[in-house]
């Protein structure tokens, strides 16, 4: 730390980012890929085709089914089809005596079954197991491979890294403004500068909003604290039955017939001005106690809070009802989540949510290269060569030019996996990681800037060429999703080209990439270049 | 600013590390707690509001920490607010429990 308020800002974003970066850089292209997380899957469960049904009757459909498949269970979950998911997805409590026993149904984590639905018909549909957009969703904030809770803390802690480092780094900034405009390509240092404030400047309020609605979606984990002052021994039950809409009963233990549902729906629909159904759950189906709770589907809100009604499940009556005029408090949690997630916004939005994403993952990653070009500068001048220079350098490489290889690679696993391969979610997860494990031997044994320009060009081809392979193995490929307007896997396949060919000119830009000193000083030093 | 300080740089950087992370974690949770009890709206909006302003809170008490003129006064500076609020919670808590407030 030098002397200095803005000096001392300047070490406090220099270390509060560096500590964190790839973490960071993964949870920011990972969560940003989640935007598309229903298109991913789609594009990943290409034997479904798309449909556009009626969600009321794909309620219906998933309803009468649920009687059939899981007449024992306990809770039913329906995610009904909409216009970006075309089948309809169900979850149910498995009662423990029918564990093993549904046919074609896969097994969902804690004792839950799930299925997928024709949303006309109500069959059972049989796609390739994979997790689909989900994976990167949920390492977005859970990482992998490690208990759930840990993964969340872990990402919570590097997110108020980011917000530190957000902040230190725009009071460190004189010129806000200028930096709109500023890029100065082949400069070394001056570049990776130039170009870490432009993607910083570009999107700030963005990557303010994210970061801090980030924190705030796990914050009943984080900050417990106010909690266990205003509850006192009630402790968190009593927090989490005032904060829920709607609090159905326990099992009455006396059978009675679950009431017909589609007055319930008609009913709703009609409330909310013809707002189709998103989530539906049933509770204790089949029993005296049972109760129907329909939520709204994503996007009529902001907030995440969806509105909804709560209906008695023997009676048909309506218990409940509530819209997003919650509490101040609520609603602006409700839009904090909402913010976050982003399934408010149309494909136009998105589109910029998604761009946005993007900018962040470039701050985080020139953030990371830049570090290591000062610390270069520093250590030769004091005549070191460090062993820890080089350990960041090869964890530059693969953690930013290896993440998105990485990530293409779960695709083309997807695709060439074999499709009845035991555990095939579980492999492409395997082959992901290896890729990215490969990636790091890769950036360990090649110099710069070769490892870079290899990276990036093995990443680019294979973005670039996944609608040839879709082509290849399924009959989803854009000679017929063009013509037939499936927009939902045409779109994947543009957009997996427009990677490509962007990635492309990465690597053509990588081969200039200067990691050491001025040009000035590198006239004097001879055109050192890494 | 570690001039002021008679302390190796290292110990500094340490202790004002431990600060930010720890003591601007005591200082969000006396906040979001703070908040919870005293903010005259229901239980549960108060406790979700204490929450939002302890986020910032840790975020702001993390700059103060490197900006301040000395580990040290890095610390003090968190213990002051960070007392005033738990005297303030404390007292809170003792009213509500003899049915003062609530």
């Amino acid at each position: 730390m030098k002397s200095g308020f803005r000096q001392s800002m300047a070490w406090l974003h220099t270390w509060s980012g560096l500590l964190v970066g790839w973490v960071l850089f993964a949870v920011f292209l990972t969560g940003t890929a989640a935007y598309l997380r229903p298109e991913l899957t789609r594009w990943m469960r290409p034997e479904l085709t798309a449909s556009r049904p009626d969600p009321v009757q794909a309620a219906l459909t998933a309803v009468t089914r649920l009687r059939a498949l899981a007449p024992q269970s306990a809770n039913w979950f329906i995610e009904v089809a909409g216009p970006r998911e075309p089948v309809t997805t169900v979850f149910w409590r498995a009662p423990p005596a029918a564990l093993g026993a549904a046919q074609g149904t896969a097994q969902g984590g804690r004792g839950f079954r799930q299925a997928t639905l024709d949303p006309v018909s109500g069959a059972t549909l049989d796609a390739r197991d994979t997790r689909g957009g989900n994976f990167f969703y949920r390492f977005h904030f859970e990482l992998y491979a490690m208990p759930v809770l840990w993964g969340r803390w872990i990402v919570s802690i590097c997110g108020m890294f980011m917000l530190v480092a957000i902040l230190s780094g725009i009071i460190t900034h004189r010129r806000i403004f200028a930096d709109f405009f500023t890029f100065r390509p082949s400069k070394g240092q001056r570049s990776w500068l130039d170009g870490h404030a432009v993607a910083a400047v570009l999107a700030l309020p963005y990557h303010l909003m994210i970061t801090y609605t980030g924190l705030t979606t796990l914050m009943v984990m984080t900050l417990p604290w106010g909690i266990t002052a205003a509850y006192g021994p009630a402790g968190p039950p009593a927090f989490f039955a005032d904060t829920a809409p709607f609090a159905p009963k326990r099992p009455a233990g006396q059978p009675a017939a679950l009431a017909d549902v589609a007055p319930m729906l008609a009913e709703a629909v009609q409330a909310w001005g013809g707002a189709p159904p998103g989530r539906i759950t049933v509770n204790h189906p089949g029993d005296a106690n049972a109760s129907v709770v329909i939520l709204s589907g994503p996007g009529a809100q902001v907030a995440e809070e969806r509105t909804g009604m709560a209906f008695d499940g023997v009676t048909g009556a309506r218990l409940a009802a509530w819209g997003t005029a919650g509490s101040a408090a609520a609603q602006t949690r409700g839009v904090m989540t909402g913010l976050h997630i982003g399934l408010f916004a149309g494909p136009m939005l998105r589109g910029l949510l998604l761009l946005s994403g993007l900018a962040g993952t470039v701050m985080v990653g020139t953030g990371c290269v830049l570090w290591s070009v000062k610390a270069r500068q520093k250590a030769e001048k004091a005549g070191r060569k460090g062993f820890g220079l080089r350990l960041v350098d090869v964890l530059n490489v693969a953690g930013i030019a290896g993440l998105p290889l990485a990530m293409a690679t779960f695709l083309w696993a997807n695709r060439l996996l074999p499709l009845h391969l035991a555990g095939r979610a579980d492999w492409e997860v395997k082959v992901f990681f290896g890729a990215w494990l490969l990636a790091v031997v890769h950036a360990a044994l090649r110099p710069r800037p070769a490892a870079w320009t290899e990276q990036w060009g093995v990443a680019a081809l294979l973005y670039a060429l996944l609608p040839v392979l879709n082509a290849l193995t399924t009959g989803r490929h854009l000679g017929r999703s063009l013509p037939d307007g499936d927009w939902g896997m045409a779109g994947m396949d543009l957009g997996f080209l427009a990677i490509g060919l962007g990635l492309g000119a990465v690597t053509l830009a990588s081969r200039g990439w200067r990691f050491r000193l001025r040009p000035r000083a590198q006239g004097r030093a001879g055109a050192l270049r890494a | 600013m570690i001039a002021a300080s008679h302390w190796p740089r290292w110990a500094s950087v340490l202790s004002r590390t431990l600060a930010a992370l720890f003591g601007g974690y005591g200082l969000a949770s006396l906040a979001a707690a703070s908040c919870a009890v005293a903010l005259p709206m229901p239980r549960a909006d108060a406790v979700l509001t204490g929450m939002m302003v302890g986020l910032v809170v840790h975020a702001a008490a993390a700059l103060w920490v490197f900006a301040a003129g000395s580990a040290v006064r890095a610390w003090l500076g968190l213990a002051a607010p960070g007392a005033a609020l738990g005297a303030a919670l404390g007292a809170l808590l003792l009213l509500a429990q003899n049915g003062g407030l609530r």
